[in-house]
């Protein structure tokens, strides 16, 4: 690595700045628009605004809460941006995590009576193994015959989904009306934060959000730092150059998208072991398909993908405060984030108003 | 005096890491053909689009005719008069040619509708003005590429340019169509248009400009009229040094073999063959070139050598070692380096930075990586130590592999492949679109693997080339090994004979046409 002189080091600050400014620009854009709408329809977007950052930080209970709306995300957000970038838009993190769900909930029964750390360490190794294992036959159809895993991860979630369905209206249904399975003995379950930070009392937030925060610095690590994350960076780049150099392209496609079906695998897993302690159908609100947004807010950056998280978290959290508070509905929400997804996207918007405020900066010095 | 057409003053534009223009001045008079000299990333691309407008300058300004102009964008040099015929061709090429030379400017009926009709006049019109015959019915998609050049010029005068811009106009075409653009270029200055040709090929400065600017890192070094210098003297002011065209090359010592061949056949995409039995050795401390038309098998025949594409028939060797189905990672611990001919797709990956690309291939291998990890420190110091060894002119280690010139990425192409210290070098067209400087850089670094005892496999569609640099010479036509030459033995003209199907059982009446790629700086 290079040496840490003064001006290598402020090169590189500079550097991480000029990553964040799209991203932080759009999200200001997002909310600017949406201060737009709010007005137009009669709301006042600063209370709503204050409200909504009260329901989201205000306290360690929402604080707690926005931690935990942001666990699955982050999740799924590595599984999404690992997999870009490999080269692989996998949209199919959502079946990949209902599986992860089936595995603890059905795992989480079996172990009643044995040990809580064995258990917890069990049923994440199991549910990240058949994550990976439900984003293999995508992979291996990609990489043997060439088919594109958007349809492919696509069709698996819809599997997931109703094998989920299946089991928990039949096999595994638990005694009772509601379609859902038995609950998790407290040994198969991910302890409460608040028991740990008492501050954060009395929300649900679980050890599965520590979980993730390593995970993603991990992964991070992994891109960087290993001859795995860099033959999948190089593969997502320029397959051919890397084939060239000898890379295997098919192994690695193969290998990047169970990576990020194991990522996935989790998010389940956390949502069954941390939160509803039981698996149902609508166990998942999307959060495979936010997961995407989450990896695009992030450039597919680990350590992006943790901020991001936070903020989509965040958002969903401070939701309700805002529709009670301010009385402004809670969709008002969902606009923002599609807002910020699709500036994201159109990522020159952004670029164009950080060139147009940066003249206007030079300007007013000169 | 009259004020010049257009004038370029202290025009000064930086790019993270690299100042591209300082200070560059340049002016243009009416009907007249200037050429802009320079090796790759001397900055002659750069002050042409910021002419055009796709780049905004950071200091200087343009005058037109003596006014200030400023030019934001493309359109507002067209308006202007300004016409730009990029390296890569800006055609659709589904669509029509009339549809291409109109686009953007599509005569219109009440409606809105597209006037076909009056732009098919328009075209007949103005090919017949400028002598550039062209079918304004044919789709691009299926014109040759100097064809399809025509088209982007036609494109240009159609809406009105007075200004020509050229840049690298003939690094896509043959010889032939070189000649013809020479001629259609001499005709629009008889119309009274100007003309910026951008080039780095001494030859055509030679031929075809009436004044020449020499850029060098950025600025111009000079300025001079072909009829006043030579080929070396350019050259001179050009890479800012004496330029040796003819490489010091020592006789050979050819040893055993390294690389055995052996009833090799390779199957193309379409399941065809295209290597249809071929066999031959390349020894250790010799240069053995492939020499050929493009498209006669070599592209298969390399792919299947180093491990890229499956091999339908036959044995390869390397050092004795078997490497018939060996994959790309086995023949690179087998000994095997590979100067691929498209550095762009298969040699570099553009978006890693220069680090990441010295390690590529070995980047599993003890000391870059340790049980899966990567260790940077000795991956700083070998890129180090080869960007300095291999004479990679660049900030720093690491910026991307994409800011570096084109000299400069093949030269870090070749810091990785030699610096494994291989058995077998297969080099493919290893100076493709690169200077007489780089090429020079390029063939003494060839030359002194042979010299180190290396087996070198060259292949080249370069005559000049395979000349220079070789001991023997294989002739491929058709998938097959026509000919062998023992260096020297051949002129241009006979391998040229050999390499278009003569001597061969399809004895072609065009035996005498012989495609002879025209020598870029032979003084």
């Amino acid at each position: 690595m290079a040496e840490l002189t003064r001006e290598t080091l402020s090169k590189r600050v500079t550097g991480v700045l000029r990553e964040l400014a799209v991203p932080l620009v759009s999200v200001a854009i997002a909310a600017a628009i949406g201060s737009v709408i709010m007005l137009v329809s009669g709301f006042d977007p600063l209370t709503a605004f204050a409200a909504m950052f009260k329901g989201a930080f205000g306290g360690g209970r929402q604080i707690g809460e926005t931690m935990l709306r942001s666990t699955p995300l982050m999740f799924t957000g590595l599984a999404v941006a690992y997999g870009f970038r490999a080269g692989l838009f996998n949209i199919g993190a959502e079946g990949q995590l209902f599986m992860g769900g089936l595995s603890a909930a059905w795992l989480g029964i079996v172990l009643a009576g044995m040990p809580r750390p064995l258990n917890i360490v069990l049923m994440i190794l199991a549910g990240a193994a058949i994550g990976a294992a439900w984003a293999f036959i995508p992979a291996l159809l990609k990489a043997k015959v060439g088919a594109h895993e958007v349809i492919t991860t696509m069709m698996f979630t819809y599997i997931g989904r109703y094998i989920v369905s299946w089991l928990v209206t039949g096999p595994l249904k638990a005694p009772g009306q509601i379609p859902q399975t038995n609950r998790l003995p407290v040994e198969s379950t991910l302890p409460r934060l608040h028991e740990m930070l008492p501050f954060l009392t009395p929300s649900r937030v679980h050890f599965g959000f520590v979980i993730a925060v390593l995970l993603a610095m991990f992964v991070w690590w992994v891109l960087k730092y290993t001859s795995l994350g860099y033959e999948s960076r190089a593969v997502g780049y320029n397959p051919f150059a890397s084939e060239t150099g000898g890379i295997s392209v098919p192994a690695t496609t193969i290998k990047a998208l169970c990576i990020s079906g194991a990522l996935a695998g989790l998010a389940g897993v956390t949502e069954v072991m941390g939160v509803h302690l039981r698996l149902f159908d609508q166990f998942s609100a999307g959060f495979g398909f936010t997961g995407i947004a989450v990896a695009l807010l992030a450039k597919n950056n680990p350590i992006g993908v943790i901020a991001a998280a936070i903020l989509f978290g965040g958002l969903s959290a401070g939701g309700g405060t805002m529709q009670l508070e301010a009385d402004v509905p809670q969709k008002v929400i969902l606009i923002i984030q599609a807002l910020i997804i699709f500036l994201v996207a159109a990522e020159q918007i952004a670029r164009w108003v950080i060139g147009w405020t940066e003249r206007k900066g030079v300007e007013n010095a000169g | 005096m009259a004020s010049p057409l257009i004038e370029m003053r202290e025009i000064t534009k930086h790019f993270p890491g690299v100042l591209a223009n300082d200070r560059v001045s340049l002016s243009l008079d009416a009907g007249e053909i200037v050429a802009l000299l320079g090796e790759n990333g001397a900055g002659k691309s750069t002050l042409m689009n910021v002419v055009y407008g796709l780049l905004s300058p950071d200091g200087g300004e343009v005058l037109m005719k003596g006014d200030t102009v400023h030019i934001r964008s493309p359109r507002q040099a067209i308006d202007l008069g300004i016409g730009m015929v990029h390296q890569h061709f800006m055609l659709v090429p589904p669509l029509t040619v009339t549809e291409n030379i109109v686009l953007g400017n599509e005569p219109t009926r009440a409606v809105g509708a597209i006037d076909f009709k009056q732009a098919r006049e328009d075209v007949r019109e103005i090919s017949r003005r400028y002598g550039l015959a062209v079918d304004p019915d044919a789709i691009v998609r299926d014109l040759p590429v100097g064809m399809q050049q025509r088209v982007e010029i036609l494109k240009a005068l159609y809406r009105g340019a007075r200004v020509l811009i050229l840049d690298e106009p003939t690094a896509v075409l043959t010889p032939q169509e070189v000649r013809e653009l020479f001629e259609v270029v001499r005709s629009l200055v008889g119309e009274g248009l100007s003309v910026v040709f951008i080039t780095h090929k001494l030859e055509e400065v030679m031929s075809i400009a009436d004044r020449v600017v020499v850029m060098r890192d950025g600025r111009v070094v000079g300025e001079t009229r072909p009829k006043d210098t030579d080929t070396a003297g350019l050259a001179r002011m050009m890479v800012g040094r004496e330029v040796v065209f003819r490489v010091e090359k020592k006789p050979s010592t050819s040893g055993s073999a390294i690389l055995e061949i052996d009833d090799v056949r390779v199957l193309n995409e379409r399941q065809l063959e295209a290597v249809k039995g071929v066999s031959f050795a390349v020894n250790a401390g010799e240069i053995l070139a492939l020499a050929g038309v493009s498209g006669n098998g070599q592209t298969e025949l390399i792919e299947a050598i180093t491990g890229l594409r499956k091999v339908a028939g036959g044995t390869m060797r390397l050092k004795g070692v078997d490497i018939t189905h060996a994959a790309a990672r086995e023949a690179i611990a087998a000994g095997l380096s590979h100067v691929p001919e498209d550095r762009h797709r298969r040699g570099l990956i553009l978006e890693f930075n220069l680090m990441e690309n010295i390690i590529l291939g070995d980047h599993r291998q003890a000391p870059f990586a340790k049980h899966g990890v990567l260790n940077f420190v000795p991956i700083t110091e070998v890129t180090r130590k080869r960007v300095a060894d291999y004479d990679v002119r660049t900030p720093s280690e690491l910026v991307k592999a994409s800011a570096l010139s084109g000299g400069n990425q093949q030269k870090l192409v070749l810091a990785r492949e030699l610096g494994r210290d291989p058995d077998l070098l297969v080099a493919a067209q290893p100076t493709r679109g690169l200077d007489v400087g780089a090429i020079e850089f390029v063939h003494n670094q060839i030359l002194a693997e042979r010299d180190k005892g290396k087996a070198v496999l060259l292949v080249s569609l370069e005559l000049e080339e395979v000349q220079t640099l070789a001991d023997r010479i294989l002739i491929i036509f058709e998938g097959r090994i026509v000919k062998e030459f023992v260096a020297g033995e051949a002129s241009d003209e006979e391998l040229g004979y050999y390499m278009t199907g003569g001597g061969g059982d399809k004895l072609s009446a065009e035996g005498e046409e012989v495609m002879v790629p025209d020598g870029r700086a032979d003084a």
